[in-house]
């Protein structure tokens, strides 16, 4: 019923806009999307883009430079810009806490409604969105980038508030959130003591953040020389470090070199800030680890909107957290064929990265000006992602990956995808951040 | 980074300098390129003095490029880790001398015609 509902819309769309469009220019029926070789294709359609971060933005910017007439409008309600690749060099006492920040407003591109409202409900079958005003918006196409929630109360004991006192920091918590963290981090390589480093059972954004920080936090102790005084653990939630096997066994390598202990199946559920206790869940039952510092990863789900929409996974193992549920290739919905997902809400097996959103976002857009036209695309997103993984101060493994765990380097024989490099750091410290707001104005 | 264009490499110059300092700069590397080239039409050769102080300008240049880099990215020599950080810090050092040689010939040059 569903299914063919959303595939009567999608024809309809195609009738019409295959009138609107007569005369138009189209864009080759290439495989790869090419936004600079592609002409304008006019269309009256309605794009309701939920969600202005790195994704809707980016989104928005393509579809802009691709499409002549149609309204676009992108809904959120929070009016600064976060680039969160930057928190892990806040929290390591690089960067200011502004350094991340910028406004919504200057990256919402000319001619985009921006209501600045959260949406509170999508419904798929009726093609509508309800913003947190209760405003109702009928769409033709509609493309989910709400992004995802941080579970911080999933773990018993755990509350933002206490990022930046007794021990506890966390690097997702925003830029405020990273500056306290390294604040903690600072004082616990200054005394010593136990440092604990851990990642949720969930999908998660960035991956290798939470690796990252603890080599971050073994370079401190030693250039202070506190390095004896520290013992470091990183507990891991499964049975390896990292999902790519052959990056998990390099980070494997590296932290038994570094001295960095490892324990793996251990979940954390609870923490008791008075007594710097962490308490996991492992197979064989709770394990208790105390600490001086730890670095509090949450458990993290769909936008609560869309987790309990229609939109959501209704099994298998990303139904648990609501992501939607996309084909992974196209990022298209199974079910709504006029509903697409991109960046950290999408239901894909890997990438909830900036990099994702780099290639992720003009395979959507690819498919959306492709519906509009009439016609078929072939852009597929083969799950690229990368990690400049940071294992001092000054050096960083450029790791890149696809759906299959295969190494994807961008620039094979001169840079090793695991080798630790001072070129990398370069990248991860001057270069990253320009591409990715060139990524948001849809250039890079 | 999949896919390396020349519009994509501008697009993120102009983010990492801004706009117009990204343009600027560029502006100012083809006039110092330019008073370079005017000032060997002008003498029809090579100064063997001016040269030499304008490498050990460029040696100096070259170091100061590799003192910026390093600092402006909060990380030391000894982080060079593989081969490719080799090139890249001689390369660095390259670009800063070759500038800094070319600029202070040019200068030199039209201080001396003036």
């Amino acid at each position: 019923m569903t299914q063919s509902r959303s595939r009567r819309i999608d024809l309809d769309l195609s009738r019409r806009h295959l009138l609107a469009i007569s005369g138009a220019a189209l864009a080759s029926g290439v495989a790869a999307p090419s936004r600079a070789a592609a002409a304008k294709v006019a269309t009256k359609a309605h794009i309701v883009i939920a969600g202005a971060g790195a994704a809707g933005l980016t989104v928005a910017n393509h579809l802009v430079a691709r499409l002549d007439g149609a309204r676009l409008t992108l809904l959120d309600a929070r009016k600064e810009h976060y680039y969160q690749p930057g928190y892990t060099l806040v929290a390591a006492g690089l960067k200011s806490a502004g350094y991340p920040v910028s406004t919504t407003r200057q990256w919402v591109p000319p001619g985009v409604e921006w209501i600045e409202e959260a949406v509170a409900e999508l419904d798929p079958q009726a093609n509508r969105v309800v913003t947190s005003t209760g405003k109702s918006l009928g769409y033709d196409v509609l493309v989910v980038a709400t992004g995802l929630d941080l579970d911080y109360a999933a773990i018993e004991g755990m509350t933002t508030d206490l990022i930046g006192r007794d021990g506890i920091g966390s690097v997702y918590a925003g830029p405020e959130g990273a500056r306290r963290t390294w604040e903690e981090m600072s004082r616990f390589t200054d005394k010593g003591g136990a440092g604990l480093f851990q990642r949720p059972a969930t999908e998660m954004k960035c991956a290798g953040a939470p690796l990252k920080y603890a080599f971050i936090t073994d370079d401190y102790a030693r250039r202070k020389g506190t390095r004896q005084k520290v013992k470091l653990t990183y507990a891991a939630h499964a049975g390896a470090l990292f999902s790519v096997p052959i990056v998990s066994e390099k980070v494997r390598m590296l932290y038994a070199e570094r001295g960095i202990d490892v324990v793996y199946s251990h979940v954390l559920k609870a923490i008791d800030p008075g007594r710097r206790i962490a308490t996991f869940e492992t197979p064989k039952g709770q394990a208790q680890i105390g600490y001086d510092f730890i670095n509090v990863v949450p458990p993290m789900r769909a936008a609560a909107a869309v987790r309990k929409s229609p939109l959501a996974w209704q099994s298998g193992p990303l139904a648990a957290d609501g992501w939607v549920e996309v084909d992974k290739t196209t990022l298209r919905h199974i079910r709504f064929a006029n509903v697409f997902a991109v960046g950290d809400v999408a239901g894909v097996p890997k990438g909830k990265t900036a990099a994702s959103v780099k290639w992720q976002a003009p395979v959507a857009v690819e498919h959306i000006v492709a519906d509009l036209s009439g016609r078929k695309s072939g852009a597929t997103y083969n799950g690229y992602t990368s990690c400049p993984l940071i294992t001092r101060i000054g050096r960083a493994m450029l790791v890149e990956f696809d759906y299959d765990n295969n190494l994807t380097p961008s620039f094979p024989g001169i840079i090793a995808p695991l080798e630790e490099l001072w070129v990398t750091w370069l990248m991860k410290e001057i270069a990253l951040k320009p591409t990715y707001l060139a990524m948001l104005r849809g250039r890079a | 980074m999949k896919e390396l264009t020349f519009s994509t490499l501008v697009a993120v110059f102009e983010e990492m300098f801004g706009r117009w300092l990204f343009w600027a700069l560029l502006a100012l590397a083809l006039a110092v390129a330019l008073a370079f080239v005017l000032v060997l039409v002008r003498e029809r050769r090579l100064q063997a003095r001016r040269l030499i102080l304008a490498e050990l300008i460029g040696i100096a240049g070259g170091l100061a490029a590799v003192w910026l880099v390093q600092t402006v990215t909060s990380s030391r020599l000894t982080d060079v880790g593989g081969p490719i950080d080799a090139v890249a810090i001689m390369g660095i050092w390259i670009t800063g001398a070759f500038v800094a040689l070319i600029a202070s010939y040019a200068a030199f040059g039209l201080i001396s015609r003036g």
